[in-house]
């Protein structure tokens, strides 16, 4: 538990030691910042009758952030220090490798959640200014956020196993990002599969990332895109460990 | 403490697919001893470290370190051993006092002692004037003793040290290898490396690793002696040449002898004795008698340089046993 304790606090400061973490945070701030802007004008003054982060949701650079946050922030998790040697010394310290798969991934994850801090705020100063004393919709913003998370955290669990597969930072992010993009393309499988009903077509309708967010985003949590994103990130950390492991039977 | 060896290691095999890194190598190393493993660029030294580091599992064998299995006991086996691989792999955007004190947690120092631990680290490996620097920003010399205060953080007791002066200059050669020998006080060490006088000044005893294989592994006296021919006499005679050679050849426990005129009417001769003798008081004796006047009379014991070189040249393998 300490050893966990400290890999995270390592792994996690590690975003701030360098310009990456700032980076990121920095290239978020300025696609939520456009999101509203363009959402702002769409609006044009008309009152809102949907809530706000639906309004939010529509705008599509809410998925570029999505897709790429996760590559960028894994890309270096493990690659790097296969690159720079240091995960040997790493691994030959009494941890165990299911405490620093778990810990990279924590770390990671705490640090998408960070990035996607500034939506909040930018969510009350837009509902301060356009909704004319209507008490702001805490509920929405909440599910918004656990949708977010969710698929985050399924985006750094994939993106933990490509950095944990290669030595080179460019090919996990890469590797992450077109298992990322291609997962989140099965949305629009079910525009081609309804012509015939069978188990696939329903299947495709399960596995729509789109239809997932709306819902987040409207406030309705459904238990079925919650279990299907939490059983995703354990096997992506399942087989992470298995990677790391895999040096003892090569 | 118990006083069992501190390094076993028995028949150890290690593949990486169809390549033998390591074949059937066997070697005990006793507590307090400073081994050297010695051997040319892919001789399996690294492989064997890693292996005792328990950061890969060997393919048939097995080692023990104090007695526990590195394979089954790993996370015990880990926290007595400091591992410095090669190259000294370190997170160069940390600060160096950060940097150890992050190591001495994750070795599972609780807070007070950790701080304890990276006040002497720190002290005694040089480290208090760049406590505070950004390790990237260090020197190679300096890096490496950030590498061996990692190594030494958690107190271990054995210490395996992967090649730790390559790429250093011979200042800080000088004063990694003066920390080295520190060290033995305390711990077990286990170096390797393919520089000899480096091993040579080190190490009480070494192993001669070639292809994977063990080639020999003894004390460096014991080497010498065995390996070595003893080393070569030299003596500046003022003597006829010819007089010399004649001298010289009449002698059974020389086994060969080299005559060469220098100025001042001496010779220069380099006299190789037969196996374990000291030619040096026959030399004299003999100089003395013929009312020869002599300026030099020296020995020169055979380099490990001599012995690794005859070792580790496949032809003369049969040679050695």
């Amino acid at each position: 538990m300490r050893a966990f304790a400290t890999l995270l606090r390592r792994e996690f400061s590690a975003y701030f030691l360098s310009l990456t973490g700032y980076v990121i945070i920095s290239a978020v701030l300025l696609l939520i910042g456009l999101s509203f802007l363009l959402m702002l004008r769409a609006f044009n003054n008309d009152t809102l009758n949907a809530p706000l982060t639906e309004g939010f949701y529509s705008v599509m650079f809410f998925w570029l952030i999505l897709l790429l946050a996760g590559p960028l922030i894994t890309m270096r998790l493990f690659a790097q220090e296969k690159a720079t040697g240091t995960f040997e010394t790493l691994m030959t310290a009494p941890v165990s490798d299911r405490q620093v798969v778990l810990a990279k991934y924590t770390a990671a994850l705490g640090f998408y959640v960070v990035t996607w801090l500034p939506l909040l705020p930018c969510l009350l100063v837009v509902h301060r200014y356009t909704s004319s004393g209507a008490p702001f919709e805490w509920g929405p913003t909440a599910s918004t956020g656990l949708g977010i998370l969710l698929i985050g955290s399924v985006f750094v669990s994939l993106g933990c196993l490509a950095s944990a597969l290669t030595r080179s930072q460019m090919i996990a992010a890469t590797v992450s990002l077109a298992f990322g993009v291609g997962f989140f393309l099965l949305s629009f499988l079910k525009y081609t599969v309804t012509s015939h009903s069978g188990w696939f077509a329903r299947a495709a309708a399960r596995l729509s990332l789109i239809e997932h967010m709306e819902d987040f985003a409207r406030g309705v949590v459904d238990t079925r895109p919650v279990v299907l994103y939490l059983t995703l990130t354990a096997f992506f950390l399942f087989l992470t460990l298995k990677a790391v492991e895999g040096r003892r039977w090569r | 403490m118990n006083s069992g060896p501190m390094i076993e290691v028995e028949n150890l095999t290690k593949r990486y697919g169809r390549h033998t890194a390591v074949n059937n190598v066997s070697f005990t190393v006793a507590r307090g001893e400073i081994v050297g493993l010695l051997g040319p660029n892919g001789a399996g030294k690294s492989t064997i470290m890693r292996v005792l580091a328990c950061f890969l599992p060997a393919t048939e064998g097995t080692a023990r370190v104090a007695g526990l299995d590195v394979f089954h006991a790993a996370d015990a086996v880990r926290r007595r051993i400091g591992y410095m691989p090669e190259n000294n792999p370190l997170y160069p955007d940390m600060r160096v006092r950060e940097y150890l004190k992050f190591r001495a947690r994750l070795k599972g120092l609780d807070v007070p002692r950790s701080r304890e631990r990276v006040d002497v680290v720190t002290e005694q490996c040089g480290l208090a004037d760049v406590a505070q620097r950004i390790i990237g920003t260090l020197s190679k010399g300096y890096r490496q003793r950030v590498g061996l205060a990692d190594a030494l953080v958690h107190e271990p007791d054995l210490i395996i040290l992967d090649e730790p002066t390559i790429g250093l200059d011979p200042h800080q050669i000088r004063a990694v290898r003066q920390l080295i020998k520190d060290l033995a006080r305390k711990h077990t060490v286990l170096i390797s490396s393919h520089i000899l006088p480096e091993i040579e000044l080190t190490c009480q005893r070494v192993i001669i690793l070639y292809q994977g294989r063990v080639l020999a592994a003894d004390s460096t006296a014991d080497l010498q002696s065995r390996l070595g021919r003893n080393g070569e006499v030299v003596a500046e005679v003022a003597a006829p040449a010819d007089e010399l050679r004649r001298c010289w050849e009449a002698m059974d426990t020389v086994e060969h002898a080299e005559v060469i005129p220098v100025k001042d009417g001496y010779c220069r001769c380099t006299l190789v004795p037969r196996a374990g003798v000291d030619l040096r008081p026959v030399v004299f004796q003999t100089v003395v008698d013929r009312g020869w006047s002599l300026r030099e009379l020296s020995h020169s014991p055979a380099t490990l340089e001599d012995i690794f070189v005859r070792v580790t040249r496949p032809d003369r393998e049969e040679d050695l046993f």
